[in-house]
Parts: structure tokens; C-alpha cells; sequence
């Protein structure tokens, strides 16, 4: 296997993006990305993109072609990747070990969503499919109802309470604020969170991330060339992704999400570090529980501590480890095809020194975790800077 | 779900109606919804049909208040995962409870209820909800 770099980074602003349709936003990212790098269409020997609902959300299947031709890039191979939350994710996995192993020098990697196109019910029903339809849907459970049972056993079992639940979001919020491509920039209290109505108890609005538009993209290459396109490659340095069951009640726990713990291990072997080492991390926070499970899973925190290190401080930026900088789903926005490409982005920004005013100091290390569905899927990536 | 088709409903009556899932003949391990493949056993499982018990207790519960399509009426409602009698564990609503007793490790029987009424034609979808006893 061949080590691999990322060489460029371009998103859209998160957001409702009413004035732009889905194959703009693809554009829009796909060309920042490229030009970021200086690179041409003609560099580019293959495409992964990263989609999970663009049939429900607006009635486009064969993404792979449109994304392809909208940026220009006929005739090379364009392959669209779905696995639901985690799709973008799962799709930089692709394009990596599309380099790795020698078929391709240069690879773009993009995910896209376009959710505002169709009301908050329907939408609703598209992200449903995430879960299981027939054993779960049916029986009238939603997204935020299967976080919510995971946060009622993981209070119950751990003592974990509402307010570091909504901490979660308060300290997402407070990094979206910095983020000039964050969904919300505005800063919330642990108040809000608390006094916002009930979705599924003991979530509440402001526990949940929204439904937004937004394409992100990538550029992988061989790490050898890299350096022909930029002075600071980031290399990707682990890439794992593990399965687990589908439904929410075929699983061994709900106070842990084995994929991400299995996923964790691999990266961590791959990378031949430890989860002390990571200094900036973007994880999966579609609800707030999910980013407590992630952090525990992930080794960041011991398994029942997450709530309490999140109350503490300890995953605010530049503290033990900065958890989320771009704001997270929560607030930079989760358009669910992208979000996995988004946070690969927001690592190469922070490791190349590049993320402003949310800069976490001296970091090395990097890692990405996004999640599909309930968690019947995770990817994880681990990034290291080049010099 | 959208709209579920009546093939869909008419296929999984055993399991809806009746809580009918597999048992794996060699390792002995039960599963609900069915399975045709035994993922500890693999190739080496046999799977038969085995009836779930009825009763057994919340494993974790939520009560719903943004509820989907099909389900307006009823909310806010409680949804809990339950562990039945043989460790299996269901997804399902919690009916004709009161709600102080909705709670980990309250004991649950089984009822037969409607669950919604299905796309355009209206198919009533029938199910499984349980009640704390």
C-alpha cells in the first residue's frame, strides 16, 4: 500500500442554500478545492462522492455521472459511495485506498446534500432510511428516538445528566461561532439548550443537528507527489471502517457503538499511536449523546466519563483535545452526504495552520469519525501533518 | 415509512402479529426480527422459526413528542427498546401505560394494537406494542 496525502481542501458555507441547487454546491466545492491546489481538471484520474438521499431529497439517482460532468471531469470514472451519515466518510476511504493501492496517483473525494429542497417532515422520512425501515420506522421510532433511548441508557448507567448533554452543544455552538463556513454562528447556553422543547426526551432542539445543504471536497494523492502541488501535504495515516447491526436493538450495548471502538483500534494500530496523541478531532455529534459515545469509544475518555469531560472543559478548543472546531454537526450543519468530506477538510485546514481564529496550537495529529446511522457504520481517519 | 406496501405488511404478518423470529439450531442463540443466516454460526447455523416470548422488561425508554408522519395522534408516546423473557431485544411502542410506571426495568406484556394506517389506500399496519403490568 502506497501512503497517501490530502493536497487540497474546498467547501460551500454550511447552510439553507435556497439560491443554490444541488449540482451548484457541487461545483462550488469541487472547483475551491482544485484551485486551492492550482491543480486542472486534467490532473484528476478518478472521482468518489459521497450522497445519501439525493433520490428522497431531490429525485437525482446516478450521482457519480452528474458530479463528473457538472466539474467537467468526462470521461474519468466517478463512483458515488452511500452509507447513509457516513457516506462522505466512507467516500474518502474509497478515494484512499483508491491511491494506496496504485490504481490512481490523484483522486478528488466530494460529498454533497441538498435537504431544503422538500419540508422538514419529508426530510424527516429521507434520513429515516438510515435506520432500520421495517423494524424500527415502522414501529414509529425517528432519528432523534434512537439517540434518545442510547442518552436514556448511558444516563442510566453512567449517571450522565441533561446539562452535559447540552454542553455538547454549547461548546459546538462556541466553535461554529469561529467557523466562517458554520450553519450557525451564534453562541448558545447551557439555559437555551435546556429550556428548548423536547424532541424525544431527553433530547431536546437544541441536542440535534439541522438539516442543511452544503458539498465538500478533497484532493488525495500519492504521497510521494504530493509535494509537487503543495509545501504541506497532510498524510492520511490510518483508514478503518467496521459494521454493526442495523437496528438499534440487535446491538450487544447502546452505551457504546462497537463499530467506532472496532474502527478506532484498526486506525489507531495503522497509525501506530494512541488516542492521547490526537490533538484535534472531528467526530460524529448528529445528537449530542453521539459525541459523549464518540469520545469514549474513540479512547479519548474512559467509557462513562464523557459527559463529565465535556462539562469539564476537556474537549473545548485547545484544551486536552480540541473536539470538533468546525462546530460540529451540531452547528457548522449536517448536510449527511458531506459531512464526513467536511470534516477531513477542517483537519487538513487545522494541521496546515490554517483554521484562523479556531486554530488549535501545535497540532499534529488529526482524526476524523463519522458515524452511519444509528452506528451500524463508522469510518475513522487519522491525519498527520507532512514536515 | 412512506408508505409501505400491502406485500410488505402481508409478508411480516407472523412477525408482527405474533412475534415469530428464528432460533439458530446449533448455537442456540434466538433473533427477532427473523434471520436467514446465523451471524455467530455463519454457514454452520440452521435456522428455525421460534416464537419470542410476550412478556419481559423496558431496556431503555423515550417518550416522542416530534412525531412522524403517521403517528401525529398519538403523540407525545413512549418508545422503548425491550428486553423480553429469553434476552432478545425489541423495538416498540409502550401503550396504555401510565407514565410514571415507564421506567428501566419495569415489566412489560405484550398487546396487539394498530400501529398506523398505510399510504393512499389506507392499509391498516398492524403490530406489536407493549404494556407495563
Amino acid at each position: 500500500m502506497r501512503r497517501v496525502s490530502i493536497i487540497s481542501a474546498g467547501m460551500t458555507k454550511f447552510g439553507e442554500h435556497w439560491e443554490k441547487s444541488f449540482r451548484e454546491l457541487i461545483v462550488e466545492a469541487g472547483v475551491r478545492a482544485l484551485e486551492n491546489a492550482n491543480l486542472e481538471g486534467k490532473d484528476i484520474q478518478a472521482l468518489f462522492g459521497g450522497c445519501m438521499a439525493s433520490g428522497t431529497f431531490i429525485e437525482q439517482e446516478h450521482i457519480g455521472a452528474l458530479m463528473a460532468d457538472q466539474l467537467g471531469l468526462n470521461p474519468i470514472p466517478s463512483i458515488r459511495v452511500e452509507a447513509a451519515c457516513a457516506s462522505g466518510g466512507v467516500a474518502l476511504r474509497m478515494g484512499y485506498l483508491a491511491v494506496a493501492s496504485g490504481a490512481y496517483d490523484i483522486v478528488a473525494v466530494g460529498g454533497v446534500e441538498k435537504m431544503t429542497d422538500i419540508g422538514a417532515e419529508d426530510a424527516a422520512i429521507a434520513l429515516g432510511g438510515a435506520g432500520d425501515q421495517e423494524w424500527e420506522l415502522f414501529n414509529g421510532a425517528t432519528f432523534p428516538a434512537l439517540y434518545a433511548l442510547m442518552a436514556n441508557r448511558h444516563m442510566k448507567e453512567f449517571g450522565t445528566t441533561e446539562e452535559q448533554l447540552a454542553a455538547v452543544a454549547v461548546k459546538n455552538h462556541k466553535h461554529g461561532f469561529l467557523n466562517p463556513y458554520a450553519q450557525f454562528r451564534n453562541e448558545i447556553s447551557v439555559e437555551a439548550v435546556m429550556n428548548s422543547g423536547y424532541v424525544a426526551t431527553p433530547l431536546k432542539l437544541l441536542d440535534c443537528s439541522p438539516i442543511t445543504d452544503g458539498a465538500a471536497a478533497v484532493i488525495l494523492c500519492a504521497s510521494e507527489k504530493a509535494r509537487g502541488f503543495t509545501d504541506l501535504p497532510i498524510e492520511i495515516i490510518a483508514s478503518s471502517q467496521a459494521s454493526d447491526a442495523l437496528a438499534l436493538a440487535s446491538r450487544e450495548k447502546l452505551t457504546e457503538m462497537k463499530a467506532t471502538k472496532i474502527a478506532a483500534a484498526e486506525a489507531f494500530k495503522q497509525a501506530r499511536i494512541d488516542a492521547k496523541k490526537v490533538n484535534v478531532a472531528e467526530v460524529h455529534d448528529c445528537f449530542t449523546i453521539a459525541e459523549i459515545l464518540a469520545i469514549e469509544d474513540l479512547g479519548f475518555f474512559e467509557k462513562g466519563y464523557g459527559g463529565k469531560a465535556v462539562e469539564e472543559g476537556e474537549t473545548a478548543l485547545n484544551s486536552r483535545v480540541s473536539v470538533n472546531t468546525s462546530g460540529g454537526l451540531k452547528a457548522c450543519g449536517h448536510p449527511v452526504g458531506a459531512t464526513g468530506v467536511k470534516q477531513a477538510c477542517e483537519i487538513f485546514w487545522q494541521l496546515r495552520n490554517e483554521a484562523k481564529e479556531r486554530q488549535v496550537k501545535n497540532a499534529e495529529i488529526g482524526l476524523t469519525q463519522n458515524v452511519g446511522g444509528s452506528g451500524a457504520t463508522t469510518v475513522v481517519h487519522v491525519f498527520k501533518r507532512g514536515d | 415509512m412512506v408508505s409501505p406496501s400491502s406485500s410488505l405488511i402481508w409478508r411480516e404478518i407472523p412477525e408482527r402479529y405474533g412475534m415469530v423470529g428464528s432460533v439458530c439450531q446449533t448455537c442456540g442463540a434466538s433473533y427477532f426480527p427473523q434471520r436467514k443466516v446465523c451471524p455467530k454460526c455463519r454457514r454452520k447455523g440452521k435456522l428455525a422459526l421460534q416464537k419470542m416470548p410476550e412478556n419481559g422488561r423496558i431496556y431503555a425508554f423515550t417518550e416522542v413528542h416530534s412525531a412522524p408522519r403517521g403517528f401525529e395522534n398519538e403523540s407525545p408516546y413512549f418508545l422503548a427498546i425491550i428486553e423480553l423473557s429469553n434476552g432478545v431485544r425489541v423495538l416498540a411502542q409502550i401503550v396504555d401505560s401510565e407514565k410514571e410506571k415507564v421506567k428501566a426495568g419495569a415489566t412489560v406484556e405484550m398487546r396487539f394494537r394498530k400501529i398506523f394506517e398505510a399510504g393512499k389506500e389506507g392499509i391498516l399496519a398492524y403490530g406489536y406494542k407493549f404494556k407495563v403490568v
